[in-house]
């Protein structure tokens, strides 16, 4: 057998729209799930109960179901309830940004609750308010230990997004499947989508590895 | 300037402070010393409001702290208070730790609040250590960088909950001196300390305290010399035997 990576070159230009998709879905969704997962972490320590209550059940049920059950939702289901299509884009950006929401909460949380109660105490003691407080003391510390779990995290995201093949979407390994079979080089382009996703993923972790080094450093 | 009236307070059922009272005038040094677990940190946490007491009352300055209607953060920045580990904030230079509650709180100029923490920084002998991070420091000058923290908000009263024992012997001196030199300028302080060498040097009154009753308030003098509570003798033997 002998294998011919021509057949990347010349679809080159449909493998790039797809890790465009790829990469703008993960953007996007990213966004949308550290600043909702942001709300649903402080409505989680809320000392009021039913705030709390909801968030901690936000979490549970998108922690329990498989995310592509979640795409066939919202691609299926909300065009039923709104009376119109949303499109695969929209749907699929909507489904992983509230995925991705329940396990940023659970990231944010545990940042939050990983700062010292000293810390708090004695930032208070100075006369900040509460908000002043999380605003200079606590996020920015939190953030700052968080950064290397949100990036594992946001890799992950970066791998699930091939799950959109499910609703019609053309992202970087549905595109990659479609050459491999129409132009039958499957070997070829597999080996190929392979190296991509691993050379993307493994520079992240590689980030990741760095920015905890640095955190150590500086503590 | 501080009175404290029959403070109690609970933890569940448990009573950690029992209806303790005391005064301090302004200008005063008080040491609290006491046995581990006799609230005496729990009396200097409730003296700024940090934490929250069931009985009595304590007012600073004539404001009652207790009071729900009381503005905490107003109250707090008029009075300064050190840790035992430092809580200097890690991300931040040690001139940012002193300037952050100047711009913030107490909307001062960043520049002048930059002045006013290195002028506080020279006072406690680490001008050229400005720039540099807690994770940087010695515990001794982590722990003098949070007493200028404490001063920049130009408080009334200093409180201390066992500012030195967290730090190895070679450093206690160091932050000691400080405190004597803040002392001497009249600063109203109460120390909960265990070294008597300061208490003996620069403390007006002593008050020890256990099982969350303050058991002995007097002078300094007459309580290292005079009649004192059988509790407070075993304590001061455990404590000044080696």
């Amino acid at each position: 057998m002998t294998l011919d990576f021509g057949v990347i070159w010349q679809n080159l230009p449909l493998l790039f729209d797809g890790m465009h998709l790829s990469l703008v879905l993960t953007a996007l969704a990213l966004t949308g799930g550290i600043m909702l997962g942001a709300v649903l972490a402080v409505m989680r320590l809320s000392p009021l109960r039913p705030v709390a209550w909801f968030a901690a059940g936000y979490v549970n049920v998108f922690r329990s179901i498989p995310l592509i059950l979640v795409l066939f939702w919202f691609y299926f289901l909300v065009p039923v309830v709104i009376g119109r299509p949303v499109g695969p884009f929209y749907a699929a950006l909507i489904a992983f940004a509230l995925f991705e929401a329940a396990y940023y909460c659970e990231i944010i949380r545990a940042g939050i609750q990983g700062i010292p109660q000293g810390q708090r105490a004695a930032a208070l003691a100075t006369g900040m308010t509460q908000p002043q407080v999380m605003r200079h003391v606590v996020l920015p510390q939190a953030f700052r230990n968080m950064t290397p779990v949100m990036l594992t995290q946001a890799i992950i995201l970066f791998q699930d997004t091939s799950l959109v093949y499910v609703v019609t979407l053309h992202d970087f390994m549905t595109s990659a499947a479609i050459i491999a079979h129409r132009d039958l080089a499957i070997v070829e382009v597999y080996i190929f989508a392979a190296c991509v996703y691993f050379a993307l993923c493994f520079g992240a972790s590689r980030l990741v590895g760095w920015f905890k080094s640095r955190l150590e450093v500086s503590r | 300037m501080i009175t404290v009236q029959q403070v109690s307070k609970w933890y569940g059922d448990v009573r950690v402070l029992a209806s303790c009272s005391t005064t301090i005038a302004k200008g005063e040094v008080v040491v609290v010393c006491g046995p581990s677990g006799s609230g005496k940190s729990t009396l200097i946490k409730c003296i700024n409001g940090l934490e929250p007491f069931q009985q009595g009352r304590i007012v600073v300055d004539n404001i009652s702290v207790g009071d729900r209607a009381t503005n905490l953060p107003k109250l707090r920045a008029r009075v300064g208070m050190v840790f035992q580990d430092f809580q200097l904030y890690p991300h931040k230079t040690a001139l940012q730790n002193i300037t952050l509650a100047p711009v913030h709180v107490a909307r001062r100029e960043k520049a002048e609040a930059e002045d006013a923490a290195l002028r506080l920084l020279a006072r406690v002998g680490l001008t050229e250590h400005a720039d540099k991070y807690p994770a940087q420091l010695s515990g001794g000058q982590q722990q003098r960088v949070a007493i200028a923290r404490a001063l920049a908000m130009n408080p009334i009263a200093m409180l201390f909950d066992e500012p030195t024992s967290a730090l190895d012997p070679e450093m206690i001196t160091e932050v000691l001196d400080v405190m004597i030199k803040l002392a001497e300028d009249g600063m109203t302080m109460i120390v909960v300390t265990h070294e008597m060498g300061f208490a003996r040097r620069v403390a007006h009154r002593v008050v020890f305290m256990d099982m969350g009753e303050i058991v002995e308030d007097r002078p300094t003098t007459e309580f290292f010399q005079g009649t004192v509570s059988e509790r407070a003798t075993r304590f001061l033997s455990k404590i000044l035997q080696h």
